[in-house]
């Protein structure tokens, strides 16, 4: 237990460490410790920032998701009513269409009509010239009445 | 252990507890304690340099397992030093205490080596007779770190407070400012920074000193026979699980002290 030259040796080797800590061992390490801190800060910031920011696009894709129903909404009552437009609008093409046929197949009946008639007339026409000249060819001379019955002939038509 | 006959255990204890000496100078006190001192920078070296290859390639992103490690001892001692220190603590205080606390924890644990196997190697590998591998059961390690934090508390006492500050401090404390107390209070004073040093190194040395000798006491048992050796052992492995805990006690103890020195150096009164 004696005190002798050990001691400022031991001295001089402790500060020759503690030199060396504060100079080469410490800053480093500190420097890394900080910047985890740091990254492990940033890390939170940006899971905060996350999180707010898909809260803000849930929010907007509701948003959207809602817009596209009100849209389709509009769109199926549109389609609805586009739809009975041209169901009305068929209806009155049918019925003009119809109207049509119906006045041409008059028109045509009406010339069939016409033209039964005009065949009846004739008919009669010649019937009665036949009989009155089957009456008349005993005692008048065809040729004398030829003019007669063409103008009967005539007058009938 | 020499391997002589006449073998008792006075010789004994005394061959551990002797220290391989060199003669740097006339007069007793230019002896060097060479064990002392080439072992306690030999566990510098490897500590400090352990934490600083480290530290070296510390990265900040995910550590490896050894930076983890060096990390959480490193933590941990600021986190002490953060709750006693309040100035900036990363220029010195912070280094200091893991300086303090490595090395002074790995010079302590060498007192669990075992002291006759290791004395074995270093008579027949390296040829010593007396080599102590424990340098804080050398009084010199102990009084040189406490002596180097005594003069460091000196020399922040006066950076901080300046010179008439800390006179100021010598002779207005703990009492008062009335000049009858002033003898009082340097005598006060005195005493306190007489006992600093003392107590500071005395602790980390008796505590390790007193493991040494018991381990020595209990290496004894194997000279009374095979039962004795192994009883010995048992007591040995006891007594070495428990000092794990004194060892790292004392070396937090003394790296605490520092730290707590050289923080009431900073505060003024």
């Amino acid at each position: 237990m004696n005190i002798n030259f050990t001691l400022i040796s031991q001295a001089l080797a402790f500060s020759t460490f503690i030199w060396f800590t504060v100079k080469f061992v410490w800053p480093p390490l500190l420097k890394a410790i900080e910047e985890r801190q740091k990254t492990i800060a940033d890390g939170l910031a940006a899971g905060e920032r996350g999180k707010h920011e898909l809260e803000l696009a849930s929010q907007r894709s509701s948003e959207i998701l809602k817009e596209a129903k009100q849209q389709a909404a509009e769109i199926i009552q549109q389609a609805e009513k586009r739809a009975s437009e041209i169901v009305e609008e068929s209806k009155k093409t049918a019925k003009e269409e119809g109207g049509r046929i119906i006045s041409g197949a008059k028109a045509e009946i009406d010339h069939e009509i016409f033209s039964a008639k005009e065949a009846l007339r004739q008919h009669a026409a010649e019937l009665a010239i036949a009989g009155a000249s089957k009456i008349l060819r005993r005692e008048v001379d065809a040729k004398a009445h030829a003019d007669l019955l063409a103008t009967i002939e005539e007058d009938l038509k | 252990m020499a391997a002589d006959s006449e073998l008792t255990p006075t010789k004994y204890i005394d061959h551990h507890l002797t220290h391989m000496t060199v003669q740097v100078n006339e007069g007793a006190f230019w002896t060097l304690h060479i064990d002392t001192l080439v072992t306690s920078i030999l566990l510098g070296f490897l500590g400090i340099g352990f934490v600083w290859l480290v530290v070296r390639k510390a990265t900040p992103g995910v550590p490896s397992r050894r930076q983890a490690f060096v990390e959480l001892m490193i933590e941990f001692i600021d986190n002490e030093v953060k709750n006693t220190f309040h100035g900036n603590r990363h220029v010195f205080v912070a280094p200091t205490a893991l300086t303090i606390f490595v090395w002074v924890l790995l010079m302590n644990t060498m007192d669990i080596m075992p002291i006759d196997i290791t004395a074995w190697v270093t008579e027949n590998v390296f040829g010593l007779h007396y080599w102590k591998i424990v340098p804080t059961t050398d009084v010199n390690t102990t009084f040189a770190l406490a002596l180097s934090i005594w003069f460091l508390m000196i020399f922040f006492s006066v950076k901080v407070k300046g010179l008439g500050g800390w006179m100021h401090e010598l002779f207005c404390t703990p009492f008062g400012k009335n000049p009858l107390l002033w003898i009082l209070n340097l005598l006060f004073n005195f005493i306190e920074y007489v006992s600093k040093p003392l107590s500071h190194s005395l602790r980390l040395f008796g505590n390790i000193y007193a493991g040494e000798i018991i381990f020595l006491l209990l290496g004894m048992w194997a000279a009374t026979g095979v039962a004795g050796a192994f009883f010995g052992a048992i007591l040995g492995a006891g007594w070495a699980i428990f000092h794990i805990l004194i060892v790292t006690l004392q070396a937090f103890i003394f790296m605490m002290l520092a730290v707590v020195y050289i923080s009431m150096a900073h505060e003024s009164h």
